[in-house]
């Protein structure tokens, strides 16, 4: 047709057509999954399997030979042990990140008052301590804290204050554990939020400016709301890693003194690999998992809910 | 012209800052300058306690020891070794996984895009106890030797790397028009040749920023290599300095902490000359997800 | 040769139809220019003609080989996008030529072909820039480069002058326009902008919720529109549309605009319309350039009538008068000499003989 008018055609097309097509469009979407599947086999095989593999070891006896059911976990919990490893890795979790955050959050904020041009330098220096393995800091750590030669206690028995037992006393083996994962942790929410900051807009500021609002107001109202996603975000992957933290406090108290520092990681390395009870190990570990889960939930939902309202 | 009253507040504000900004500085790089200093000591002048700030008697023997120490060489080699073979690994299977998920469509490809990163829900600390008995299981069925060997670091190492490389790929291919691709099949491009010479290009940042993250990952990482490698010419570096040079009751001081700054250095290098493709690498995730 | 056939091309997104059964016909060499209001399945058409979106239901061919199961490299077309995607890591040269070192075309023809078509197009001092070094005009001019030295069956447009501001835009339109002429190539050209339409197209087609409306030269579409929808679209300012009646009284036929003024038919329509006498809901269509001051004696088939002016817009040339005829908004053209003034009464005459009759229920001028 040329010239003129088009009639009328149907509005809907023969389903037999439509199939048709269909079955092309699906010819595409076969080698996008094949690019996709390594990613997919992988975690299948090494991560989700073995995650419900280890609900099945935990029932097994230290043999493995047979199953034992629950046995594994009320044995765990009529040990006062493990509700104080429950109780460590919780505060241990909660105050570094609380701590973590609050660093952070104070420290983006002076760094992003600096003129542009200093800014890369200073947060160059300030990211160090997240660059470095946590491992062979650590190790620089229990250095700074050995109880013969410790450079800290030298400082201090020279101001008056007498040698601290960092790593022999249980509170104080605590606090050093806290405080080094707190040294090694801070700088990556330093980066994040100063990241964060720079995206919130200058003229938000000046409405409040003009609205009345001091310093404190202006972050309340105006930096933290806009700041939530990013904030929830990273809160919620530090409490899992700070959680399953394993290194540091492998390396700086391998739990103890008298297994005080323990966390379920460590906890469970020494029951199931060095104890060669892995069932019980499997154990102790899954009891990470709930708590994880029901954080992940909660912040999870959060962050949805004011995606949808934005 | 501001006032006075106010440009005298910002310079306090600025110089409290100042001083509160060298307080945290000083206090983030103690540790790694404590550890410079002890590895240019002698033993003798560890154990003399004068002050532990300052070297007196500089020396690089502990350095030169350690160069000449198989075990330490030897761990060197593993640590390269795999941390390299899991990059490439952790490349090529994020980089294909993110140009389909980002590009096309299959069934539940949509989910498995923003839920990628909820693998780290289930941490390695939850993991090493049953892939260690996964592990001994097909080293028996198979004969396949996994067990205390560096190489099975390299299967385990990428469930660490690939979800946030993934993830981080995702966001900055999703960021690349598609009118871009169009323009290059049209141009006579097939879906691979779009892949090599015109996404991978456009999102060389990315790229540069995941495979840093995946180095600095494999380097750094303690836990699988503690659990799964226990002889001397298996570990890699961390696990390595950690088990072997821990011994006993008397710690040579002076070559743990060089140890220690010598298995920190690759990281470090990388930091320093890449520093703002590792920060991108970190804030992609933010900003774009 | 080569020819575009479209032939009951379907289109629809999980049930929901974007384009209902198009056929058109595209000559070798010809500018056809798909216009209409967004989501009327212009784009669609031509993703679908590209290649970039599966056909659900029809027949594409290009230079007479059906094209639907064709991946678009091998359809031997090129296209100019809206925002020009050109490659940001590759110089312009580099951008240029792209295709051909696909093709593993050599060195020195593909040489020989970036600066012929860089001559053509003024582009030749930008060979070594990249794209993020050159203005919105010079990347529009390095998309159709692109496009150019493939040398293909035919090209596509995709609403390329949108991104632009307006002076850019008329610059621009006169450049395609000459490329074509230089470079006699099909092409199929997609704009919402009835004036780029106009200007551009050998034929114009308007489209509509996904369907074709009319397709003619561009004088066909303005003089005689065949629906409601192409005379309202095509045309600046649009044309007037005023409900009426036509009554037959005593042999002789007349308008009668709803409650107030009444035209007679002129002599040469009577016939065509009488058989439309008494129907309801028909509407009387004239052009605001036909709609004028009166001046001097009148020729039959025009009417002279009275009104009072909301709004004049002097233009210069002319001025805009705006009226309420019936409650719609109106418009004619006068001359600026008349000196109309809102609020005032006026003496106009609209001239019937360029008038058009339209059912309202079928949308079909009559």
């Amino acid at each position: 047709m040329a010239n003129g008018v088009a009639t009328e055609a149907a509005a809907r097309l023969p389903a037999s057509r439509r199939r048709a097509a269909r079955r092309f469009a699906r010819h595409k979407s076969w080698i996008a999954f094949f690019m996709a599947l390594p990613l997919i086999a992988l975690i299948a095989a090494l991560v989700v399997y073995p995650a419900f593999y280890s609900l099945y070891l935990a029932m097994l006896n230290k043999g493995m030979e047979h199953f034992v059911g629950l046995g594994n976990f009320s044995f765990l919990f009529r040990r006062d042990l493990f509700w104080m490893v429950v109780k460590q890795s919780v505060i241990f979790a909660v105050s570094a990140v609380l701590f973590k955050a609050l660093i952070g959050f104070v420290v983006a904020h002076l760094v992003h008052n600096l003129p542009a041009k200093g800014q890369r330098k200073w947060r160059g220096m300030l990211l160090v301590p997240w660059v470095i393995p946590p491992a062979m800091s650590t190790l620089a750590w229990f250095w700074l804290f050995d109880p013969s030669y410790s450079a800290f206690n030298w400082v201090l028995t020279r101001l008056g204050a007498g040698a601290v037992p960092w790593l022999g006393d249980p509170l104080w083996a605590r606090f050093a554990v806290i405080l080094v994962n707190v040294w090694y942790g801070a700088p990556f929410f330093l980066i994040m939020y100063l990241a964060a900051l720079k995206s919130v807009p200058e003229q938000l500021y000046e409405a409040a400016a003009i609205d009345g609002a001091n310093w404190w107001q202006k972050i309340w109202y105006v930096t933290l709301p806009m700041m939530r996603n990013i904030i929830a975000i990273t809160v919620l992957f530090s409490l899992i890693v700070t959680f399953a933290n394993f290194d540091i406090v492998r390396i700086l108290t391998a739990g103890g003194p008298i297994d005080q520092t323990h966390v379920f990681a460590t906890w469970a390395f020494q029951l199931g690999i060095e104890g060669g009870d892995l069932p019980l190990g499997a154990c102790v570990s899954l009891f990470m998992f709930p708590i994880l889960g029901v954080a992940a939930f909660f912040i999870l939902r959060d962050i949805n809910r004011r995606g949808n309202e934005a | 012209m501001k006032p006075k009253s106010l440009r005298r507040e910002r310079r306090w504000a600025l110089i409290w800052s100042y001083v509160f900004l060298v307080v945290f500085a000083v206090i983030f790089l103690t540790p790694p300058l404590y550890m410079l200093i002890t590895s240019l000591k002698t033993s003798a002048e560890i154990s003399a306690v004068t002050l532990p700030w300052w070297v007196f008697h500089p020396t690089l023997d502990n350095y030169y020891a350690l160069f000449t120490s198989e075990a330490f060489l030897t761990f060197f080699r593993n640590s390269v070794v795999v941390s390299l073979a899991v990059v490439a690994i952790t490349m090529l299977i994020s980089i294909f996984a993110a140009f389909s998920l980002s590009r096309m469509r299959f069934w539940g490809s949509a989910t498995l895009a923003t839920g990628v990163f909820l693998t780290y829900l289930i941490p390695e600390t939850l993991l090493f106890i049953p892939l260690f008995k996964i592990f001994a299981f097909v080293q028996e069925w198979t004969g396949i030797e996994l067990m205390n060997h560096w190489w099975v670091l390299i299967v385990i190492f990428p469930t660490l790397t690939v979800p946030f490389c993934t993830w981080i790929m995702i966001g900055y291919f999703a960021s690349i028009p598609k009118e871009l691709d169009e323009a290059a099949l049209i141009d006579g491009a097939s879906y691979f040749q779009v892949l090599t010479r015109v996404f991978l290009p456009v999102a060389l940042p990315g790229v540069i920023a995941a495979t840093i993250f995946a180095f600095t990952v494999s380097w750094a990482d303690f836990l699988y290599p503690m659990a799964f490698t226990t002889s001397v010419d298996q570990l890699v570096l961390p696990a390595g300095i950690v088990t072997t040079l821990i011994k006993g009751d008397v710690f040579n001081w002076g070559q743990i902490m060089t140890a220690a700054l010598l298995g920190a250095l690759p990281p470090l290098l990388i930091y320093a000359f890449l520093m703002d493709y590792y920060i991108a690498g970190l804030t992609a995730g933010a900003t774009k997800g | 040769m080569a020819q575009v056939n479209l032939r009951k091309v379907f289109k629809e997104y999980d049930e929901v139809p974007a384009v209902r059964g198009i056929d058109l016909d595209i000559a070798d060499k010809e500018f056809v220019v798909l216009v209409g209001p967004s989501g009327c399945g212009k784009t669609t058409t031509l993703r679908m003609i590209a290649g970039l979106e599966d056909i659900t239901d029809g027949e594409i061919a290009i230079g007479g080989d059906v094209v639907n199961d064709v991946p678009p490299k091998d359809r031997d077309i090129a296209m100019v996008f809206q925002n020009y995607a050109l490659y940001p890591h590759m110089t312009v040269h580099e951008n240029m030529s792209f295709g051909l070192r696909l093709k593993k075309v050599p060195k020195d023809e593909i040489q020989r072909r970036v600066n012929a078509v860089a001559g053509i197009l003024g582009i030749g001092e930008l060979l070594e820039r990249k794209p993020r070094q050159l203005s919105g005009g010079q990347r529009q001019r390095v998309a159709m480069g692109r496009a150019i030295v493939r040398n293909p069956k035919v090209f596509l447009f995709d609403e390329p002058l949108s991104n632009l501001d307006a002076k850019l835009r008329v610059h621009m339109r006169t450049e395609i326009k000459k490329v074509h002429q230089k470079v006699r190539t099909t092409t199929v050209y997609v704009t919402h902008d009835q004036v780029e339409a106009m200007t551009l197209a050998d034929r114009v087609v308007v489209m509509n919720a996904g369907l074709i409306e009319q397709v003619g030269r561009p004088n066909e579409l303005y003089h005689s529109p065949a629906t409601l929808f192409v005379a309202g679209f095509i045309g600046s300012p649009a044309m007037n549309i005023i409900g009426c009646a036509l009554e037959e009284t005593a042999g002789a036929l007349r308008l009668r605009l709803n409650g107030g003024l009444a035209f007679p038919i002129p002599e040469e329509r009577v016939a065509r319309y009488r058989p439309h006498a008494g129907k309801p809901n028909l509407l009387f269509g004239l052009r605001p350039e036909h709609v004028t001051d009166l001046r001097g004696p009148t020729a039959p088939g025009q009417c002279p009538f009275e009104v009072t002016l909301d709004v004049t817009e002097p233009m210069g040339m002319e001025t805009l008068v705006f009226f309420a005829l019936n409650g719609v908004d109106t418009c004619a053209r006068t001359n600026p000499l008349a000196n109309l003034q809102p609020g005032k009464r006026a003496q106009l005459l609209a001239d019937l003989r360029y008038m058009h009759l339209i059912d309202a229920d079928s949308g079909r001028v009559l």
